[in-house]
């Protein structure tokens, strides 16, 4: 509380919070400090119809949440869905489908208790037995889900009464933490041969679902939870364009929308009728360079880079301050076992001279770019060749097409921009891009220690060594590894001033995609 | 046979072979695309056996000479196949977007047409003096400002200063008639602005050419008003060139409009092409390519016939 206080205080002093962010949010803390509870001072008012205008939907969107890969299909399966367990704004774990969740003593078995009374949108009660098919559908190779690479460490799965339980492959205490994946929202188990039939056990079940266009949902009756989906109905509509969403929102058409371009933030705060809501995530803006091929195999030159990298011009100038600093790590302040690393600091001199001792012929260093890879992605590479220049360092931007960036550019070419949307916890962060073995390691970082060590923290469930372990790994990969992060961006929303009950909260956009179960219309 | 009635069929004929044309144009087209497309439907998680599967599954295993002909008798069926990437029936999700699309352009037709062509007539009438100056100068305007910018020029004094009219065109099944119409207001008042000033210039400058002719000197030596010459002797005489200006606007009324479609959020066939586009979903980018083909010969063809018919030495031969 005290850091988020002195924060701020520091944002006031950058003038980077408007008067009405300022006393709104100081008056939650003040709230929260007198009466020791979360800010809820106005009654939850029920009814009404929440319209979101989102960004990041296509024609070609499945309800199949295994599919959901981009903003509005994830929004699909948390407004629809429920997984077992929840990541909290704080970081804690949640209990949802589950009703408790316990281990043994190696992390190896786990064990979920289901809730009873709960019943799927078909009237259907949800069984142990539909968890069971709901994992199993996404441990399937051919389902092509996107929680696949989760689901991989499980060796096998079984219902023991009220009871699903879990044996992995090896020890892992973040395995709830995975549960949480928005993929894996749970559906009947005779949904597994029709996974996009809409089926879920959310809030709200779905009316209208035209991909790329709009979908909406009405309030499921038999829902469990009072305490959540004060709405009786909700309707995105997608919206890509960014100007005709920001148009929506301050026309007054939509009560939310998402992806606010942090370069427009400021002028939209000064808009009538709206708030602009932003929270650091763990998202952050990336340039990768291969470990394994030249002249990136040379340390000394990836050294050289990530000092000539001027982190606070970027934040400041492509995120115009809706973001924070990074330090060559994909972990921030936002995930539960954080510790501090030294801050790496612009040094054009150090740069300087660890360019020299790399022994690089001089030849320019081809950095590839496309407004896709993240927003702002072109002007960050013109700032990185500006600071690089001034140490002596030359590189050479290379613009590459948006189409087919993903497929022909990143995580093929050994320098290019990218980005990363974060994962809950450590683990899955790092087991996803730095592991040896990881098929999306686009740093090529290949360290048999740092997979050691991964696999041991993994396993160990005493929170202080992981802390420990964590930061190790950390570490490793801000010195010797092919990432340079120079920023995280805050996920940045327009809320309508109707809107109340927001919440911060960075792990997904949109208050974690809770906005349509937390809040309700004044 | 009546030389009107063959040419018509010549010209027929002539489009149907046009067709088939473009759609080997649009097979090839696919067909060159970068990447594999059993690839790009299974992205990071393809394996050689699951690559094989879906391989023979879609048929891509055969030589290219069948694959064409296998869709091209398909499509002739009506069965334009199942989109790769959610599995939806091409024919029934593209004909909503088509309606769509269909109900925009008609709606900014019939009150562009009309308008580019009376427009144009009071410029001719008037020509040279004031309000020839102002209607040419503003349908040139608005003409030459990029679509995307009208757009947000009306989003922002119609729908965020004055609040009169959405921001948001974004139709769907079972919408009031009259609602429908309050929602594309603004689309259709920005795709009149763009295709305005191409028919009523044409149109001027058809008649003008026209106006020279020595029966319109005959028609004023008989003390007609100006006007009745020009409506009733000039423009019949000038009707072929406007007719196929009219109709290439209402093609790009059709097919050219996904960047006001993105602006405004209509869902119609322009986005829905470029959302399939960019996922590589060959058979729904073949469907809408074909379609988009058939409407603009279609179109075409019609402004042929009616510039034939509109001449009086082939409708009355010798």
């Amino acid at each position: 509380m005290k850091d988020d206080l002195a924060k701020l205080i520091d944002r006031i002093d950058a003038a980077r919070l408007s008067r009405r962010g300022f006393m709104g949010t100081a008056a939650a803390f003040g709230a929260v400090a007198m009466s020791g509870t979360p800010a809820l001072a106005q009654e939850v008012k029920k009814g009404g119809i929440l319209k979101m205008g989102l960004g990041g939907g296509e024609s070609t969107n499945s309800l199949d949440p295994g599919l959901a890969a981009s903003q509005v299909p994830f929004h699909l399966c948390r407004i629809m869905g429920e997984p077992l367990v929840d990541v909290a704004a704080d970081g804690t774990l949640e209990m949802r489908i589950a009703e408790a969740v316990e281990s043994s003593a190696d992390a190896v078995v786990w064990r979920f208790t289901i809730r009873q009374g709960v019943k799927f949108h078909n009237g259907a009660d949800l069984t142990p037995a539909d968890v069971l098919a709901t994992l199993e559908r996404h441990s399937n190779k051919d389902s092509s889900s996107g929680a696949f690479g989760i689901m991989e460490g499980i060796e096998s799965m079984k219902v023991d009464g009220n009871v699903v339980e879990v044996t992995l492959k090896a020890g892992n205490a973040d395995l709830p933490y995975l549960m949480a994946d928005y993929h894996l929202q749970i559906q009947p188990a005779s949904s597994v041969a029709t996974p996009d039939d809409g089926i879920g056990c959310g809030a709200y079940k779905i009316v209208v679902n035209e991909p790329g266009v709009r979908h909406t949902f009405e309030k499921f009756a038999d829902y469990w939870d009072d305490t959540r989906g004060h709405y009786d109905g909700v309707e995105i509509t997608v919206i890509n364009d960014a100007t005709a969403r920001m148009a929506a929102i301050q026309s007054g058409q939509v009560h939310i929308a998402n992806r606010v371009d942090p370069k427009i933030a400021k002028l939209l705060s000064r808009a009538p009728g709206l708030t602009v809501q932003n929270v650091s995530g763990r998202g952050h803006y990336v340039f990768i360079m291969h470990c394994d091929t030249a002249p990136f195999d040379n340390a000394d030159l990836r050294n050289a880079l990530k000092l000539a990298i001027n982190r606070e011009e970027m934040v400041d100038k492509i995120l115009d301050g809706y973001g924070s600093v990074g330090n060559d790590t994909p972990i921030n302040a936002a995930y539960p076992l954080f510790t501090a690393l030294e801050q790496r600091k612009y040094d054009p001199a150090a740069a300087a001279e660890a360019y020299k001792k790399s022994g690089h012929d001089g030849s320019p260093i081809i950095l590839r770019v496309a407004e896709g890879a993240f927003p702002g992605a072109v002007d960050a590479g013109a700032l990185f060749q500006q600071s690089a220049a001034a140490a002596g360092i030359p590189l050479e931007i290379k613009r590459e097409p948006n189409d087919g960036y993903w497929s022909e550019v990143w995580n093929k070419q050994p320098f290019c921009a990218s980005y990363w949307g974060g994962r809950p916890v450590q683990d899955q962060m790092f087991s996803t891009a730095y592991l040896s073995t990881a098929d999306w390691n686009d740093t090529r970082f290949k360290v048999p220690a740092f997979d050691d060590l991964l696999l041991k923290a993994r396993a160990e469930l005493d929170p202080a060594k992981r802390t420990e372990m964590y930061a190790e790994l950390s570490k490793m990969v801000h010195d010797d590894g092919g990432l340079i992060c120079p920023m995280f961006n805050d996920f940045i929303e327009a809320v309508g001033d109707g809107v109340q009950g927001w919440e911060k909260n960075g792990v997904q956009e949109c208050m974690n995609g809770l906005a349509p179960h937390k809040t309700w219309l004044a | 046979m009546h030389p009107v009635i063959k040419l018509l069929a010549q010209r027929i004929a002539l489009g149907l072979l046009l067709l088939f044309a473009a759609s080997v144009l649009i097979f090839i087209g696919t067909q060159i695309l970068p990447g594999d497309v059993a690839q790009s439907i299974l992205g990071q998680g393809a394996t050689p056996e699951t690559l094989a599967n879906l391989r023979a599954e879609l048929g891509l295993n055969d030589p290219p000479l069948t694959r064409y002909l296998n869709w091209l008798f398909a499509a002739m069926q009506g069965d334009l196949g199942t989109a790769l990437t959610n599995g939806q029936d091409i024919a029934t999700s593209m004909g909503k977007r088509l309606g769509n699309t269909l109900f925009l352009a008609f709606w900014a037709a019939v009150v562009a047409v009309p308008t580019a062509i009376i427009l144009g007539l009071i410029a001719v009438r008037y020509q040279g003096r004031w309000p020839d100056r102002v209607i040419s100068s503003i349908t040139l305007a608005t003409v030459s400002v990029p679509e995307f910018l009208l757009g947000y020029i009306a989003i922002f004094f119609l729908s965020v200063q004055f609040r009169v009219l959405p921001s948001l065109a974004t139709v769907y099944d079972g919408m009031p008639f009259w609602d429908k119409l309050y929602t594309i207001a603004l689309p259709v008042i920005v795709l009149v602005l763009v295709v305005l000033g191409h028919m009523m210039r044409m149109t001027r400058a058809a008649i003008l050419n026209v106006m020279q002719s020595p029966y319109v000197e005959t028609a004023e030596l008989k003390g007609l008003r100006k006007f009745t010459i020009i409506a009733r002797h000039a423009l019949p005489n000038a009707i072929a060139p406007v007719v196929n200006v009219v109709m290439l606007n209402l093609a790009y009324l059709v097919v050219g409009v996904v960047v006001v479609e993105v602006v405004f959020v209509y869902p119609g066939m322009g986005q829905y092409l470029v959302d399939h586009v960019a996922k590589r979903d060959v058979p729904v980018v073949q469907a809408c390519g074909l379609v988009f083909a058939a409407v603009y010969i279609g179109l075409n063809l019609v402004a042929d016939v009616v510039s034939i018919l509109a001449n009086p030495r082939l409708r009355h031969p010798k």
